[in-house]
């Protein structure tokens, strides 16, 4: 047992009292998504009705609170004022009078910036109630959305540092690793590999030095759990780290960027710098014999730097090429030394688990995955945004219950999970519990967890052009397997996309993806035919369609596609003309169209120009 | 190809010491120079390759290529980037990239306009998915883009720069 300076308990009283003479908290969502629907104004706006002109003063305070990613983007700007149990969406800087004079002065809701339930058509008060959330089961985003996340008395308000304090206390780095083993973490970047098991693996070199780094190069298209995290509750993610840091014996760590999330990186800035300042990190933190310091390394573009070994050439100032395992990084990783790198979201659950033990941890899950998952849920949803749910949960309760079902009415097709090392997966696959086991029988992987939902719009061998398009483009060249065979899956994709496969094709897809499987160096190249892999097991008749009748059943690929006007809709207004690149749209006004079919480019700007649905493309 | 400017060496000199000249933080140093000039011109990779120590302008060469966020050519005063994850992909990126291809005639690996005005590029994923698809200019970011959005914004950059 250690005795600490920072008595964690009395500061959370202190922080609570200070919450308390804040009177009404106005939480503003001010993540990446909701300050592009101009969150920063609305937060403005409600400062000049705030605690500056004194407006406020006959009623209670109101502080405005400018919080991280609430998760739920696509109704931004967000605003939750959770002491009168109302969350407001879709929030623009003149409704801001309006709340404060309605509903904040006059106890009057504004009915009509409330949530709209897509299905019952019900408008919804509070967030707690809207099955988006209501589903949603949150403990790596628990703060995200609630908290000033560049405040770190907000942090201690919501137990921040509480769990390092523990574990400094009882000073037993080996515990530490007992009770992450015990509760069944796995890393949640994708590999899910036993967190615990990691740490135990670099611990056994404690002594010289080693190091922690914290993976926050998200780079799957279509997931942005880790940025949300490190946006909207940065204190976590540096206590998760340095309980990590502990454990294994480190006393310097690096948290590795993307340069996409500049956000992220100013709020992370700011957490190390107030938490070093007030003695949460650096030397002797807490009082403590156990120093550590956080460095913040921004990525520079490049996908495979999410891969352990390439990530960490990368923070050396090379170029960012995988290296060939072993020897593991936790034994000799960055600069030659013990490394152990985890995820984001992996760390940002490791504060809870020391808090609540590994039983309350493990109590949530299925048998071989235990705890919560964050999914960002996207594409052609209603409800599109980030969500955590306990492992196991189905597709179908995440689609058509927190999801809302498919927008617009139209037909569900399939889920791209995982990024472009996932796959595809379809109606048959909606009530399969999703865990790690469950997702790679079925030939998909959680990964990051991206959950892209395509509707029968959706060109399925495009989804998988698409893909490896990204892939082949960010091969960094190193093995051949995955340097000439990405190429080479790419080439025949193009080709049938365009109208030009032939049924041998297929049979070379499979075999260049059964090669490239075994013989590419990382994970990368290893799970790159995955999407190539899973469309071809359960949408065959889509490339059969695209090579033997040369047709895009879902009219996407524009080869295969033909625009046309039906001349009964088309009101001669003109408008698909004057939006065609080319000029090959004829006719005068009030008359119906036409496409001239030679000159087309299939780009299909008149279809989305056309006010009448005159245009019918396939 | 764009005519090469002579260029100020002591800034650069600057950041290699704010950086204590350590090559691990090679990679931030070209971040820094890229600010500073909107590319990384030759000139500057060579003298970093030359005067910092391990490194050769090979190497810094060798970096500099390999990563997506460096450009060896002068960029346009506005960059477009249009985002091209799979949740933007999925609601239609390409339809609002191509538009903006065929508006400025870019084409054969072309991406900058001759005036130097706009550049245009995709990116994998700006994170933004729930608002896809989007497009990010220079630092503002617009969400839920279609082919008319994107020409009122355009139109409204090119009005502003011809006052």
């Amino acid at each position: 047992m250690a005795t600490l300076n920072i008595d964690i308990e009395k500061e959370q009283q202190r922080v609570q009292s200070e919450l308390e003479k804040q009177g009404l908290r106005v939480l503003v969502c001010a993540g990446t998504g909701c300050v592009a629907n101009g969150a920063l104004e609305v937060i403005k706006k409600f400062e000049e009705f705030g605690v500056k002109t004194g407006v406020m003063s006959a009623q209670d305070k109101i502080t405005i609170i400018p919080t991280g990613c609430h998760g739920f983007c696509e109704q931004g700007v967000l605003v939750g004022i959770p002491k009168l149990k109302t969350t407001y969406v879709k929030v623009k800087v003149e409704d801001v009078e309006e709340i404060v004079e309605s509903h904040i002065k006059g106890g009057k809701v504004v009915e009509r910036l409330l949530y709209v339930d897509p299905k019952t058509k019900e408008r919804i008060q509070y967030d707690e109630d809207i099955n988006f959330y209501k589903k949603q089961t949150r403990t790596a985003l628990a703060n995200c959305g609630n908290i000033d996340a560049e405040s770190l008395d907000e942090a201690l308000a919501v137990h921040g540092y509480e769990a390092l304090a523990k574990v400094l206390i009882q000073n037993d780095p080996n515990a530490v690793i007992d009770t992450i083993l015990k509760s069944g973490l796995k890393g949640r970047g994708g590999a899910g590999f036993p967190t615990g098991l990691k740490w135990k693996f670099a611990a056994a070199n404690r002594g010289g030095k080693s190091y922690m780094i914290c993976n926050g190069d998200e780079g799957d298209p279509g997931a942005f759990m880790d940025r949300s995290v490190m946006e909207g509750d940065p204190h976590k993610l540096l206590e998760g780290m340095a309980i990590a840091a502990f454990a294994i014996g480190a006393d310097e760590g690096y948290i590795y960027v993307r340069a996409e999330y500049p956000l992220a990186i100013k709020r992370l800035r700011k957490a190390i710098k107030e938490a070093e300042e007030r003695n949460y990190l650096g030397k002797n933190i807490m009082g403590s014999d156990f120093s550590f310091e956080i460095h913040i390394k921004e990525g520079a573009g490049a996908f495979v730097c999410g891969e352990e070994t390439a990530l960490m050439a990368s923070i050396e100032g090379e170029r960012g090429m995988p290296r060939p395992k072993p020897p593991f990084p936790a034994n000799k990783g960055l600069f030659g030394r013990p490394t152990v790198i985890n995820n984001v979201e992996t760390l940002a659950n490791v504060p809870v688990i020391i808090r609540k033990g590994a039983d309350w941890f493990s109590s949530m899950g299925t048998e071989n995955a235990k705890g919560t998952k964050t999914f960002a849920l996207t594409g052609e949803v209603n409800n599109t945004g980030l969500i955590e749910v306990p492992m196991g949960t189905t597709l179908r309760e995440i689609i058509f219950d927190i999801g809302g079902g498919i927008r617009n009415g139209k037909k569900f097709k399939a889920v791209q999970i995982g990024g472009p090392s996932g796959g595809c997966l379809t109606e048959e696959h909606l009530d399969v519990p999703m865990d790690y086991d469950n997702l790679a029988k079925v030939g998909a992987m959680v990964g990051s967890g991206g959950l892209v939902v395509m509707n029968e719009d959706t060109c399925i061998v495009e989804v998988a052009r698409f893909f490896m398009n990204f892939t082949q483009n960010e091969s960094c060249g190193k093995c051949v397997p995955c340097r000439e065979g990405t190429k080479n899956l790419l080439h025949i994709l193009q080709k049938i996309v365009k109208g030009r496969g032939t049924e041998e094709d297929i049979e070379t897809l499979e075999e260049l993806s059964a090669a490239i499987k075994d013989g590419a160096l990382c994970a990368l190249g290893k799970t790159a035919p995955n999407p190539v892999l899973s469309t071809l097991k359960y949408f065959k008749d889509e490339y059969m369609a695209h090579i033997r009748d040369k047709k895009c059943p879902a009219g996407v690929c524009s080869a295969l596609k033909q625009y046309t006007i039906d001349e009964t809709l088309c009101k001669g207004c003109t408008k698909c003309a004057r939006n065609c690149p080319v000029g090959a749209i004829e006719g005068t006004v009030k008359n119906p169209h036409k496409i001239d079919q030679s000159k087309c480019i299939k780009c299909g700007a008149c279809y989305d120009a056309c006010p009448f649905k005159a245009i019918k493309k396939g | 190809m764009v005519e090469e400017k002579s260029i100020n060496l002591t800034k650069v000199d600057e950041i290699i010491n704010s950086y204590e000249g350590k090559k691990t933080n090679l990679i931030a140093i070209l971040q820094k120079v890229q600010e500073l000039y909107s590319y990384l011109p030759m000139e500057a990779m060579t003298y970093i390759g030359t005067k910092m120590e391990g490194l050769s302008p090979a190497t810094v060469y060798g970096v500099a290529t390999f990563y997506a966020q460096f450009s060896l050519e002068p960029k346009g005063k506005y960059v477009i980037k249009m985002c091209d994850g799979t949740a933007c992909h999925v609601r239609g990126s390409m339809p609002v990239y191509n538009s903006v291809i065929s508006r400025f005639n870019l084409k054969n690996g072309k991406y900058t306009t001759e005036d130097g005005m706009f550049s245009v590029e995709t990116v994998s994923c700006l994170g933004a998915c729930g608002l896809a698809p989007v497009v990010v200019i220079n630092e503002q970011v617009y969400p839920k883009m279609t082919t008319d959005a994107m020409k009122v914004i355009l139109d409204d950059i090119i009005k502003q720069e011809r006052e």
